[in-house]
């Protein structure tokens, strides 16, 4: 936690000191007046008193009151700008380190989880801090200095303050130690409720046609039951907390009343007034002193959530990156040229290699393929080449350089890549085929359109609303599957690249279409280099290379006609997909 | 914590009195329990107002106690100096000397003193002399007397009478008092200020039961809220949930998976929390502001109305600051969902962002957005934070301005002093339960909006009743025929995609469904299934329209496995054998051994006990293997099957493939095929693009017209 406090400025520093010394004046003019009330008492309670006295007593109390509220006003102020300031800055770094980050490292958390450390968990911070600059500060200097204050002014009292601070410290701690656990039971109820109405929507059909709907009404109904018999039992426990409370507080001055009748009782003469207001000043006292308490209470529950997200937030921040950006930004003399040369990889911490000795090379204008099933390491294979990834023995040279050498910039102006999931933002048609910057000006509209046209995507573009202008909703969820790749293979093609890497990107294609679109890419792409994964044998049947992948070792290396005769890896998958008769009539 | 998707954006509803009506009637069950526990808060309420009153005359109790008994003070000097005088004193000490009782010392003590005496006129210094004068002598000059059955000798009323000479002379009260302190014990106990210990004791009992009463209450009451509330919501769920399975699928086609979601958990979570927190609430706080304002103004006019001016002013500000502050916390809410689904749209498209050099792009964004929440951020905490303080300020201002007009009026005996501390103890209960009413009618708002939401998924329209159906088709005695005659189908009124379709499938026939993407294919599935009723034209089933068949009875007889793998989070067990009973463990074994995953499921910890989850052990192709299992421990005379996708690895595939083919035997199967390889030897292949049938007929049939299907069946081939 204290690690994360080093993101204040300066002026949040100068801020924050303010912020106490105001909460100290704020505290000290409550604590006063009290000590007006008392005179005050004092005063009504003689005879012969001037009721310009009072006024007097009365008009430093307001003054007081006020002060205090103005003070109280500041802080709350300072305390809103130094909390909201930190979390955007702390969210700003914590961003602009994802952002940073290689893929290796976002797997490591996973994308929901760094999701959630840059939104919840700031929230959870900045919400200690900023609860933290008003109670944490107040609290403790309140429960002291009341304390301070009563200390000497009967001992019977004080020892009743005591017993009913205790009395709270106990219910507060016992019902947070059997409640809190169930805090989290409920949530994780509250989710399981959750994935048995999503299982019952998703799944509605497979339900109905298997007439299993008392089946799932019955798992939801158990489900229910429990969750509410867990909430039922911690709203149950919580219903004590407010009259024990109001008990205590009531206790307390009913107590300090008793107690005065007794003492007074005994007391001679003189003692008296003075006691009789000394027990007034007590029963505000006292109430101050419990609140302090209670309220120091919450606080050392929150810290501990607050903690959890701060450790969680340093994860982030604290993690290397294992991408180091290269220097060179020069022009390279080959282009369009890929080559692999004796290249292993495997994951940071796995044991097993997930590719392993893989060599060769893509010139300029040809079209290279991989195939394989599923994790024999195609993907991670395509995913060296920008980088996403290091390689752990061997290199991986594009245009002649090293990839390690790059300035990242440079390398990526001359890929396009698109991924196996097609990722929409939201905008507009235009703006996410136009994404991102390849060190040339931003791209115009009618290579936008044209790059439209090739990836098959200008009929249902031209068919919606506003055209290229149309909304794209965040994540692309107003338009199909198909529609979102195609933009997604637009938008590389708009980018004008040497390279163009497609991870198994034609998949939710059908086969006319996809037919189409590479006839069209191939031909408006004549002159760049094409690196495609892909699952059907249909997509990749005319690359100039195909390279067959099997537990990350190539198996085999030739056109589809070689292959189906050298390659048993490849004549499998291709017998799986198609029939002997069509693999020959192809 | 706040769960995703979860706002706090105040929500106003459309009829906030009609959805309040419907959901009291909704709490019918619970009404007993309701009313009482709202009378319970009423009566805790009351005792919170009359126990300020008691305090105070415990107040007036203790403060009697404070002054001395002045009266009686000057009774008693009157009675010694009455006395005094009557003694006659001069003579008596002349006959004092000769009298042999006394030591020489006394004797020349007393004389002494005489001679004093004789020259001072002054009284108070004769008294002050004759204090001088030993026991022994004084007992014989002055008589005891008796006041209020207490003996007083002679030398306590020389005392007495010396104090109060000396007090005449001093000013300053404390000093007096502490005079008083100094009075013979016998005297003391006369004048002492003396606090009625009984009535204290009795009143301080009445007190605590009353304290310890309302407390009780309290808890009582919102031990049954809570319970009623939970119960309120433990149904409401119930109801949603078996709602689900009664709207027709077009219901769910319409509509998004992620609005029904919240509307079983955050609605039902408002509705229900709120209720329970601001019935209560409500009923208190009006009581205890009312009541308050009652109690002052019976106890005393004047200083009511300096309490409720004294708060008014603070409160037009609170409410002004509450406006105020909803607006920026709608605002910083807006802008705290804006800036995290940018950051979860750019964390998912990480990749893309990188590769495409998008990454300064979306710093200057995020820094944008970043900004306007840290302004709304500000702006909302600020205000919001400010409430509490004024709050505060507004209780302390009327304090005082209780205490100073209290303190004018007991200065001029209009009131007692008890009455300020009663005063104190009512501008509290009177501030707080305002907040809490403002408070308490916006979580009602809330509760109306949540609970519109909630009541109107209930009333949404259900599937036509199918009570008087009587015809039913055993799965067991199905030979298998089906017939579609002259079906027409839309999915909207008016709209036909499927316009006039007849085909006749005779037993254990095998059809094939092909078409792009989007084309319609699972609106045949719709239509088998009665998941949608068709608008014109018959399905007939072993010549039984599913007009007359009931939804159940048709379910009883398919089959279905399709693409989307659903299996739920639950054992391997559960997911197989799913709602059938009776399935014993070797069965399953053996329909596993079929589909061929049973080494797999062998391979997995606790095998048939395995939890499925979100895990990756089992893939995509080995989940649809497991499906076709389920679809094989049902078994029905027709199968309905969408082919596996494309995300299955080579081997799985050919399982799964194998696996489809064990079940299309002996069955009438319709087969979703994307592979147009697999389907060749079908007897009818249905081509469907754009959701109509465009081509019927068989592979050969089919490639010999040149039309659609040829041209999708050549394009696997092309590059």
């Amino acid at each position: 936690m204290f690690k994360l406090f080093k993101n204040f400025t300066k002026k949040d520093i100068i801020l924050i000191i303010t912020c106490i010394s105001l909460v100290t004046l704020h505290v000290w003019l409550e604590l006063k007046i009290p000590d007006y009330m008392s005179a005050i008492t004092q005063l009504v309670q003689t005879d012969g008193s001037k009721m310009s006295d009072i006024l007097q007593q009365g008009t430093y109390m307001i003054v007081c009151a006020f002060s205090s509220l103005i003070c109280n006003i500041i802080v709350g102020y300072f305390a809103a700008r130094i909390s909201s300031g930190f979390s955007v800055t702390l969210r700003k770094k914590i961003f602009e380190k994802v952002e940073n980050m290689g893929i290796a490292e976002i797997k490591k958390f996973s994308t929901s989880s760094l999701i959630n450390r840059t939104t919840n968990d700031v929230t959870q911070v900045e919400m200690l801090i900023g609860m933290g600059l008003q109670a944490m500060v107040k609290a403790p200097i309140m429960a002291v200095s009341a304390i301070f204050k009563i200390l000497n002014k009967g001992f019977e009292w004080s020892v009743l303050v005591a017993v009913c601070v205790a009395v709270l410290l106990f219910v507060v701690s016992t019902l947070m130690i059997i409640v809190l656990p169930r805090f989290e039971k409920v949530q994780k109820l509250i989710d399981k409720i959750n994935s048995v109405t999503r299982e019952n929507l998703s799944g509605i059909r497979v339900i109905r046609a298997f007439n299993a709907e008392k089946y799932q009404t019955n798992k939801f109904s158990n489900v229910n039951d429990e969750l509410t018999k867990m909430q039922m039992f911690n709203q149950r426990c919580f219903a004590i907390m407010n009259p024990i409370m109001n008990l205590v507080m009531n206790g307390l001055t009913l107590g300090i009343y008793i107690i005065g009748a007794i003492l007074i009782e005994k007391a001679g003469m003189l003692e008296k007034i003075n006691l009789f207001s000394d027990m007034v000043v007590f029963s505000s006292y006292g109430m101050h002193v419990i609140m302090s308490f209670l309220m120091l209470t919450i606080i050392f529950m929150m810290v501990p959530r607050a903690q959890i997200s701060a450790n969680r937030i340093n994860e982030v921040l604290d993690e290397e990156i294992s991408i180091k950006d290269g220097t060179f930004t020069e022009k390279t003399k080959e282009v369009g040229t890929v080559e692999f040369k004796n290249v292993s990889f495997k994951y940071p911490d796995a044991d097993e290699y997930v590719l392993k000795n893989i060599s060769f090379k893509a010139n300029k204008g040809e079209t290279i393929a991989f195939i394989g099933s599923t994790g024999s390491g195609k993907s991670t294979l395509i995913n060296l080449i920008p980088r996403f990834y290091d390689v752990t023995e061997g290199e991986v040279i594009v245009d002649g350089i090293n990839v390690k050498e790059y300035k990242q910039e440079i390398l990526f102006n001359k890929l396009g890549y698109v991924p196996q999931k097609a990722v929409m933002f939201t905008g507009t048609v235009a703006s996410n085929v136009s994404y991102g910057d390849n060190g040339r000006p931003k791209i115009e509209m009618d290579k936008i359109k044209e790059a439209v046209k090739v990836a098959q995507g200008e009929e249902f573009v031209e068919k919606m609303e506003n055209k290229y202008n149309s909304h794209i909703a965040r994540g692309g969820t107003n338009i199909s599957g198909g529609q979102k790749q195609r933009l997604a293979i637009a938008r590389a093609i708009a980018r004008d690249p040497e390279i163009y890497i497609f991870d198994d990107s034609f998949s939710a294609l059908d086969y006319k279409t996809d037919a189409i679109l590479r006839k069209e890419l191939k031909k408006y792409t004549k002159n760049a280099t094409s690196i495609i994964v892909a699952q059907r044998i249909g997509t990749i049947i005319n690359a100039d290379k195909i390279i067959v992948l099997d537990e990350g070792k190539c198996v085999g290396v030739g056109t589809h006609k070689q292959l189906l005769k050298t390659c048993d890896v490849y004549k499998e998958i291709a017998l799986s997909q198609l029939s002997k008769e069509e693999l020959e009539n192809a | 914590m706040r769960r995703p998707g979860q706002t706090s954006i105040q929500e106003k509803s459309k009829d906030f009195k009609g959805s309040m009506i419907r959901l009291l009637n909704n709490l019918k069950p619970w009404k007993i329990i309701i009313i009482a526990s709202l009378t319970l808060a009423l009566i805790s309420a009351i005792l919170s107002l009359i126990a300020p009153n008691k305090l105070s005359d415990f107040t007036d109790y203790i403060s009697n106690g404070l002054v001395p008994k002045t009266e009686k003070i000057v009774e008693i000097s009157q009675k010694i100096e009455q006395n005094i005088e009557k003694s006659n004193i001069e003579k008596k000490l002349e006959s004092i000397i000769s009298n042999n009782n006394l030591s020489n010392e006394e004797k020349i003590q007393t004389i002494e003193v005489m001679k004093k005496m004789n020259n001072s006129k002054d009284k108070e210094e004769s008294i002050a002399l004759m204090s001088l004068l030993p026991d022994k002598v004084l007992s014989y000059l002055i008589n005891d007397i008796e006041i209020d059955g207490v003996t007083i000798t002679a030398k306590d009323q020389v005392a007495v009478l010396k104090l109060l000479s000396e007090k005449e002379n001093i000013k300053d009260k404390n000093e007096v008092l502490s005079l008083i302190d100094k009075l013979p014990p016998k005297v003391y106990n006369l004048v002492k200020p003396e606090i009625n210990m009984e009535k204290i004791k009795s009143l301080a009992i009445f007190m605590a039961i009353i304290y310890i009463l309302s407390a009780l209450f309290n808890y009582i009451q919102s031990f049954s809220l809570s319970t009623v509330s939970n119960r309120f919501a433990n149904k409401l769920r119930d109801e949603i949930s078996k709602k689900i399975n009664k709207l027709p699928l077009k219901y769910f086609d319409t509509h998004e998976n992620g609005d029904i979601l919240s509307r079983v958990t955050n609605d039902v979570d408002t509705v229900a929390q709120n209720l329970n927190n601001s019935l209560a609430t409500l009923v208190t706080s009006i009581t205890l502001f009312l009541g308050s304002m009652l109690m002052m103004f019976i106890t005393n006019w004047l200083m009511a109305i300096t309490a409720v001016l004294s708060t008014l002013v603070g409160f037009i500000l609170m409410f002004i600051i509450l406006g105020k502050s909803q607006k920026y916390f709608n605002q910083k809410q807006e802008e705290l969902g804006n800036i995290n689904g940018y950051i979860e749209e750019m964390y998912s498209g990480h990749n893309v962002v990188k590769a495409y050099n998008g990454t300064k792009e979306t710093f200057a964004k995020f820094e944008q957005l970043n900004n306007k929440l840290y302004i709304a951020n500000k702006k909302s905490q600020f205000l919001s934070g400010m409430m509490h303080p004024i709050m505060g300020f507004v209780g302390n201002f009327g304090y005082v301005m209780v205490c100073i007009v209290g303190a004018l009026l007991v200065i001029n005996d209009v009131i007692s002093f008890g009455v300020i501390v009663a005063f104190m103890i009512y501008i509290r209960l009177f501030t707080n339960p305002l907040s809490q009413i403002a408070q308490a009618m916006s979580s009602l708002q809330s509760t109306a909006a949540a609970s519109e939401r909630v009541f109107e998924f209930l009333d949404e329209k259900e599937m036509p009743d199918e009570s008087n159906i009587t015809k039913k088709l055993k799965s067991t005695k199905v030979k298998g025929e089906i017939e579609f005659k002259n079906v027409k189908f839309g999915y909207e009124p008016g709209r036909n995609i499927i316009k006039d379709f007849s085909v006749k499938v005779e037993p254990g026939q095998k059809i094939a469904i092909v078409g792009p993407t989007g084309a319609g294919k699972t609106t045949l599935v719709n239509l088998l299934m009665k998941f949608y009723d068709i608008n014109n034209g018959e399905i007939i089933i072993d010549g039984i329209s599913t007009k007359e068949l009931s939804r159940e009875n048709i379910h009883s007889l398919f089959i279905m496995v399709l693409q989307d793998t659903w299996l739920f989070e639950g054992s391997i067990r559960d997911n197989v054998k799913f709602n059938k009973e009776n399935v014993s463990d070797r069965e399953i074994w053996e329909v596993l051994r079929v589909v061929g995953v049973d080494h797999f499921v062998k391979t997995l910890p606790g095998d048939l006990d395995y939890k499925l989850g979100d895990n990756d052990t089992v893939s995509q192709g080995q989940k649809q293997l497991l499906t076709i299992a389920r679809g094989m421990i049902e078994d029905a005379p027709f199968l309905i099957l969408d082919e596996a996708t494309s995300n299955v690895d080579t081997r799985t595939e050919e399982l799964v493939q194998k696996a489809m083919d064990k079940l299309t035997q002996g069955r009438t199967s319709f087969i979703i095929a994307h592979r147009l390889s697999t389907i060749k030897n079908a007897d009818l292949i249905l081509v469907m693009k754009d959701g109509n049938i465009i081509e019927q007929g068989n592979h050969n049939e089919l490639m010999a017209r040149n039309g659609f299907y040829t041209e999708l069946y050549n394009s696997q081939f092309e590059l």
